[in-house]
């Protein structure tokens, strides 16, 4: 395919995955938003005014960016294991396997698809935010660089999930056993400075928390791990994870026989 | 001499549960062709064609498509390739119109190309009323033509129907048979076809395959095959039942209903012969037809004849074991 070729095939597909989560959006953009707003009223106004002050800043400001984080983490994985395994259970997965697509074209526009909604609710939850609290954005570069690497990560790994799937629960799994505890453990409500030395360590094998503390650092200029250190973990997780999903691909793991 | 349209060699794929689904099949398919790919359940027709289509890993064998090797070339030889499953395999809950307009999109065609095709397609197939519907709502018929409008999109060269008229009333598989003879005689679209209607295939196909057990056992014209039939049986409906069995010498004659006899005419015998001897007897004949469609019977006659030998294949493996 021609490079024009290869750019329209990109963008029909993402353009599809667009037109997916906005057609139902009752499913896949009100339900974070309202749960974010649930966070906000309960853990930020009513119990964050009795804690009062972490690492310098009122609950309520500190709470904010992890929980943006968390929707932008959830629904971009969600996103791409729920869009993609749907495609393989309705078998239109085959639509793309029979064209001349190149397979790093269907990995990339499922990406790119679910990182629009990842990084769409992620808006949503900030907007919803504004209710609650006033925010200022300390090193607005590296939030937006932080967010959009996390968000292609968690897409990629949605994607993974999706071609190892072999029924609805596979894709659920995932979501509910990892992601929410490795998110709720990774610093989105505390700071990790609260907890016991041997606890601090066996925080720092939580992926989630260097994002987690790298979008905060953006936010709020404070951050419990090396901020540099933290995002050069995340692109060499996104690169290992893309060759993976590739070569599975290109196998045809999951979706040839 | 041109490129076939599809050329396999010593096509082999094993299934991971160790099934040998296809044996080494050779196959050629002339540019221009309407070609029957023939074959009982588990044949190993859907094989071949996913293996053509990349929907199916092979384990050995060369498959070109118009000169190109997809093992060196697939996605140049994609761009000549187009698909109609034999399962829906379309997003039920999209749009009639952004299927097909997606579907263009793989293949690099801009918007502005794609849409006055993509209503040609849909109003040739009778969907274009349809297409802001989603795909869920049409019926079989109309999900089946929506396939093919799908694949039709990027004017493939070669075209692969997978059982096109599975489960399709009467008069819209006629009229999707004369929307297939037209895009081979005025595009000159190859097209191959597998299906479970013989009639279909007598109907529409210059040349036919026949697969059984992972392998072809016949690859002939139509016409050919045809004039190899030895025996055909007609049925005939007399104008008052008959007590038993006339006995018409040289024929085998039996009793379907009591005013319908079968009788079995092979090769070089005379129809005239039958009812001489019938009128004889007294026995009037009303009127006549063919119990099944020729090329059936000659399938019918092959595959069973397959299955023999495979059975006595299976028969000494099992004895040696």
């Amino acid at each position: 395919m021609s490079a024009t070729q290869v750019a329209i095939a990109l963008w029909t597909l993402v353009l599809k995955e667009i037109k997916r989560f906005t057609r139902i959006w009752p499913q896949t953009l009100l339900p974070p938003s309202i749960t974010m707003a649930m966070y906000f009223i309960i853990f930020g106004s009513l119990i964050g005014s009795r804690i009062g002050e972490m690492d310098g800043f009122s609950y309520m400001d500190f709470i904010v960016p992890g929980l943006i984080m968390m929707a932008v983490i959830t629904n971009s994985y969600s996103n791409v294991a729920s869009s993609f395994f749907s495609n393989k259970f309705q078998r239109s997965v085959e639509e793309m396997m029979v064209s001349p697509m190149p397979n790093w074209v269907i990995l990339a526009g499922f990406v790119l698809g679910g990182m629009a909604r990842g990084l769409g609710v992620g808006a949503i939850v900030t907007l919803v935010s504004l209710f609650f609290t006033r925010i200022s954005v300390a090193h607005p570069l590296l939030t937006l660089g932080v967010v959009v690497l996390t968000a292609a990560l968690f897409s990629i790994g949605g994607f993974i999930n999706a071609l190892l799937a072999n029924k609805f629960d596979d894709v659920s799994i995932v979501p509910t056993f990892v992601l929410t505890p490795l998110t709720y453990l990774g610093g989105v409500f505390y700071s990790i400075s609260l907890l016991p030395t041997f606890w601090q360590n066996a925080s720092l094998l939580n992926p989630i928390l260097y994002m987690v503390n790298v979008f905060r650092h953006g936010f709020l200029g404070v951050s419990d791990i090396p901020v540099g250190w933290a995002l050069a973990a995340i692109v060499a997780f996104i690169v290992v994870l893309f060759a993976i999903a590739l070569w599975m691909l290109e196998q045809g793991k999951g979706i040839r026989s | 001499m041109a490129e076939p349209a599809l050329s396999i060699r010593g096509l082999t794929k094993v299934y991971g549960n160790g099934f040998h689904a296809l044996k080494g099949i050779d196959l050629d398919v002339e540019q221009g062709d309407f070609f029957a790919l023939l074959g009982p359940n588990g044949a190993g027709k859907s094989t071949t064609l996913g293996v053509v289509c990349s929907l199916v890993q092979k384990t050995a064998g060369q498959v070109s498509i118009f000169g190109i090797d997809i093992d060196r070339d697939f996605a140049r030889a994609k761009y000549h390739l187009g698909v109609v499953p034999q399962e829906f395999n379309f997003n039920q809950f999209e749009k009639v119109l952004d299927i097909v307009l997606a579907q263009a999109g793989y293949y690099g065609m801009p918007r502005r190309e794609a849409l006055p095709r993509a209503e040609q397609l849909l109003k040739d197939l009778g969907l274009w009323d349809k297409r802001n519907g989603s795909a869920r709502m049409l019926s079989g018929g109309m999900k089946r033509r929506l396939m093919i409008a799908r694949a039709l999109m990027h004017r493939p060269k070669l075209l692969i129907l997978d059982e096109p008229t599975a489960g399709v009333d009467i008069e819209l598989r006629r009229s999707m048979w004369e929307y297939m003879r037209r895009i081979n005689r005025e595009e000159g679209t190859t097209i191959i076809l597998t299906t479970h209607y013989l009639e279909e295939a007598e109907s529409l196909c210059r040349n036919v395959a026949i697969i059984n057990h992972g392998e072809i056992v016949r690859n002939t014209g139509v016409r050919e095959l045809l004039a190899e039939l030895d025996t055909e049986t007609f049925l005939l409906d007399l104008a008052h039942p008959v007590a038993q069995v006339p006995h018409i010498e040289g024929f085998e004659v039996s009793q379907v209903e009591g005013a319908q006899l079968a009788v079995m005419v092979h090769r070089g015998q005379r129809l005239n012969d039958v009812f001489a001897a019938l009128d004889e007897q007294g026995i009037e004949v009303v009127s006549m037809r063919n119990r099944a469609n020729r090329l059936e019977e000659m399938f019918v006659s092959m595959v069973e004849q397959g299955n023999g030998e495979h059975r006595e294949v299976v028969d000494r493996a099992e004895v040696g074991k």
